[in-house]
């Protein structure tokens, strides 16, 4: 039972699996309630496929607070949809209008083949942090906390870079498909920090390559990335990550 | 009276765990290399744990169900995570952490565990900063902290509200690193669908591929289960949708004791409920507390807006009952605060399901002080208030975010509407002091085990359980039980009992397949939802429990003969893959219900309405009561009761009081 009153049409893209073609499958949703969020109304769409003998849309979605980064969708030609600064499960009804047409597309790039229907494989980017995304240090005997003072600038710096949720709409809204943002949020986090030093050149040096090998593209700073990331990570890191690329060719190879 | 060996070491309570770990067997180097562990799961407990073992040098096998080990629903924990650092020279200590921890659990917790979690919690800070946490600082440099309920001192680190997300993301990168280097093998998109037993022994475990619908087997030498909570057996709580029952459930069936399973924490600060469509609730950070006052009208059914309502018509009801402790009581005793005045008939907005969390008053201290600092003394109203918005942004922007993204009001004009909600789950595997369930070799950490929290979880505590027990504890105890187990190789996957457990698994999987019934699966957990909340949820009493166990049983048939499961078993299929975890929430629903109803007292989360004291207070009954439920389940759902007593040797046991 709904409480609302809009009526919706949805496009969506539906595909069985990785092997077979997609397209585009039309949709009507009413009673649409302003206060439902993007997902609840895919849970009230799939509700009606399920109850007529249909299969329901699969999307990768879970803690549905906008921290998880699982939610994934293109819509109207932007990833999280049209509000800036949300993911797709703190989108809400009221951002769209009784009668609406919604086109809603999986994330499109090489790097995140299709899996079925919305959901896509994001484990690029695990393999990038693998390669290098860390600080090395074993478990038990770090010294006291408070023995390493970092200025309060800085923490927060390295903390913004940190927010990322790694849900992947850079790479989906870039032209490119180009990972940068994601990888330099990363690179941007540990190089700020005292803790992040000793391994700085060789980190981004490492986690550069594997971008490359996954088959994400280039950057040409257009900016769409940081137009679209849903927890607002700045270009800055991009800029970050590059002198640091640029300056670990200059480091001898006994300080990387 | 205790049927349950908890394997609790002898001595000092304050010198157990150094002893223990310094004269715990050890496994040889070489004999780590061929010793397999499998860790189902890759939060804060699991992730911790995995990459500690592999650092350790085992061979490490971790499962999670969600696309990458970084989406766990530690991920969304806001507020901060506890320490016994005395950084903030306010009388914090080891002792008093283990004591605060003890009482806010209203003495349904072991000693033993609580006071290790309170001597390993200062480590766990250390090493998140190592790892390059970004917590939050002072101008000195130096870590910042804050106040969270049932505590006087300043003991909570954070990292704005996303505390759980920078310490996820940490373990998250140590276990990336050891996956890099080839010593953990990670499978994503996995479920543990059984838990295989040879000659008594945890021995591995049954998995579906998630993506291809593939079954596999997978064996190890220890079983670890750091699955996670199951307050999603309510529908609405604020767990992650996916967030589930299964692993703990299957072991259960297979022997190992589920413990006080009726504990549920009802977080006291959480978004209203807007509709029948919700499909999950949010909660607000408790540290919001710490700035701000819970109040609801004095008059009935006041309609006025909260800005149009003076302050001597306001009832600060929290700091009316609770002096002492005033807006930080613990959660229990908040959230029942906020019932009892909602039942009254003072609620707000427009269900009447909800109390103001106003934070004029401190935005407009914070303003007094900025302006102080720039060297003005004599602020009009409307600087405070200005200058304090920039000081609760700083704090708490992204929840103050949310709040309005959700609701579609402003909360730095008008108070936030908060009501309690479905948050954590105390209870959950019993595990003896090493985290061993009474089935040998498998494990269980974090919010699936039942041990550190008692009958109520105090904040910033749950954060700290999974870490220590993931880094500090169980990469000792494990040892333990590994270093008898070196001379067995790696026992083939043929063997007899992966096929019996592999035919368990496949059997449940076709059947549900094969009833196409008329309903849904989030038809039948919204039914069971209902139950649990309106008969086993923030009150319950000996009647509705009685009718809520009819109730469910009567839910069950009907599941397994009318739910509708669309799709086919060898593909990617999460109806399927919900089904299965629903019928695992309708049977645990029952022993929530059978467990609360055995327990004829009230404590922390559990509050029988036939006992509490003439103020509306849980009141207990040592006597009879102090003791761990640990159920064990019979074939067919029956379930026997087994009880490890507790006992206090280093706390006086006393009627707990916030006032």
């Amino acid at each position: 039972m709904s409480t609302g009153n809009m009526n919706l049409t949805l496009k969506v893209w539906r595909q069985k699996n990785n092997k077979t073609k997609g397209a585009l499958v039309d949709y009507k949703v009413s009673d649409i309630s302003p206060d439902m969020s993007f997902l609840e109304m895919f849970d009230v769409l799939n509700e009606q496929l399920i109850n007529k003998g249909e299969e329901p849309i699969v999307f990768d979605h879970d803690c549905r607070e906008g921290i998880c980064g699982m939610c994934s969708m293109f819509i109207n030609g932007r990833p999280h949809g049209p509000k800036d600064l949300v993911t797709t499960c703190q989108l809400h009804m009221r951002s769209f209008k009784d009668g609406d047409t919604i086109v809603v597309e999986p994330w499109r790039a090489k790097a995140f083949p299709v899996i079925k229907d919305l959901t896509v494989d994001r484990t690029a980017f695990d393999r990038v942090i693998a390669a290098g995304g860390f600080i090395s240090v074993n478990t038990g005997n770090a010294q006291d906390a408070n023995n390493l003072p970092i200025p309060k600038i800085q923490a927060d710096a390295a903390f913004e870079a940190a927010a990322c949720i790694g849900c992947g709409a850079c790479v989906a809204t870039c032209k490119n498909a180009s990972a940068m943002l994601f990888v330099s949020a990363k690179v941007s986090q540990l190089a700020q920090l005292p803790q992040g030093q000793p391994e700085r050149y060789r980190r981004v040096q490492s986690m550069v390559a594997q971008m490359d090998a996954e088959g994400f593209g280039n950057c040409t700073n257009t900016g769409a990335c940081e137009a679209e990331c849903p927890k607002g990570i700045s270009l800055e890191n991009i800029a970050r990550m590059n002198r640091d690329f640029y300056s670990a060719k200059f480091v001898s190879e006994e300080d990387i | 009276m205790s049927d349950l060996n908890s394997n609790i070491p002898e001595g000092e309570l304050t010198t157990k765990w150094t002893k223990y770990k310094s004269s715990v067997p050890l496994v040889n180097p070489s004999n780590k290399r061929t010793i397999e562990v499998i860790i189902v799961g890759s939060g804060l407990a699991g992730a911790s744990a995995a990459a500690t073992l592999a650092e350790m040098g085992y061979k490490v096998k971790c499962f999670c169900f969600q696309d990458s080990p970084r989406r766990a629903h530690s991920i969304a924990a806001q507020g901060g995570i506890n320490a016994a650092k005395n950084y903030q020279n306010d009388g914090d200590s080891v002792y008093r952490l283990f004591y605060d921890t003890i009482k806010g659990g209203d003495y349904r917790a072991r000693e033993a565990n609580v006071h290790r979690l309170a001597e390993v919690s200062a480590n766990i800070i250390d090493q998140c900063v190592a790892q390059g946490v970004p917590l939050a600082r002072e101008y000195g440099g130096l870590l910042d902290n804050r106040s969270f309920g049932g505590t006087q001192v300043q003991r909570t680190f954070y990292a704005a509200g996303q505390t759980g997300q920078q310490l996820l993301l940490g373990a998250y990168s140590a276990l990336e690193r050891q996956i890099g280097m080839g010593k953990v093998e990670m499978f994503t998109r996995h479920e543990m669908l059984e838990v295989v037993k040879i000659d008594g022994k945890a021995r591995g475990i049954i998995a579906r591929n998630l993506i291809t619908g593939e079954i596999e087997r997978h064996f190890g030498h220890a079983v670890v289960l750091g699955t996670g909570g199951y307050g999603n057996v309510f529908y609405l709580s604020t767990n992650a949708m996916g967030s589930n029952v299964t692993a703990a459930w299957k072991a259960h069936k297979q022997g190992a004791y589920f413990a006080n399973p009726c504990y549920t924490q009802i977080h006291p600060t959480c978004i209203p409920v807007s509709g029948d469509h919700q499909s999950k609730l949010t909660l607000m950070s408790e540290s919001l507390r710490n700035d701000g006052r819970i109040w609801v009208p004095k008059k009935k059914d006041d309609l006025r807006k909260a800005s149009e309502i003076p302050e001597d018509e306001r009832d600060y009801y929290l700091e009316r009952r609770y002096p002492a402790f005033g807006n930080l009581v613990p959660r229990d005793v908040a959230s029942r605060a906020a019932k009892e005045r909602c039942d009254a008939g003072y609620g707000v907005g427009a269900s009447k399901l909800a109390v103001y969390l106003d934070f004029k008053a401190n935005t407009e201290r914070y303003g007094r002080i900025e302006a102080a600092k720039a060297g003005n003394h004599n602020p009009d109203k409307e600087t405070c208030m200005r200058l304090g918005t920039e000081v609760i942004k700083a704090k708490y922007g992204n929840l103050f975010d949310m709040y309005a993204q959700i609701t579609g009001e402003n909360p730095y004009e008008t108070p936030m509407r908060i009501y309690p909600a479905v948050h954590y789950t105390m209870g959950g595997l019993w595990v003896d002091y090493n985290l061993m369930t009474n089935v040998p070799g498998l494990y269980c950490t974090g919010e699936a085990n039942f041990s550190d929290h008692g009958a109520n979880r105090l904040g910033a505590s749950a954060l700290m359980q999974g870490l220590a027990d993931g880094y500090f504890v169980l990469p000792y105890t494990i040892g333990a039980y590994l270093s008898k187990e070196i001379s067995v190789k790696a026992i083939p996957t043929d063997h007899p009992a992966f096929v019996e457990a592999e035919a368990r698994a496949k059997g449940i999987l076709d059947t549900l397949i094969n009833i196409k019934g008329t309903k849904s699966v989030d038809h039948f957990h919204k039914r069971l939802g209902h139950i649990m909340w309106e008969k086993c949820g923030m009150a319950r009493n000996e009647k509705g429990l009685k009718e809520a166990i009819e109730e469910i049983r009567a839910l069950r048939a009907e599941f397994w003969r009318d739910v509708r499961v669309p799709g086919s078993v060898d593909e990617l299929n999460t109806e399927l893959e919900k089904a299965g975890r629903v019928a695992d929430f309708i049977e645990l629903g029952e022993l929530m219900c059978i467990d609360a109803l055995n327990r004829n007292e009230s404590c922390g989360g559990h509050f029988r309405e036939e006992y509490q004291t003439e103020e509306g207070e849980a009141l207990r009954d040592d006597e009879h009561y102090a003791y761990v439920a640990a159920w064990e389940f019979k074939e067919g759902v029956n379930f026997e009761l087994h009880k490890e007593e507790l006992k206090f040797e280093n706390i006086k046991v006393a009627q707990r009081s916030y006032k």
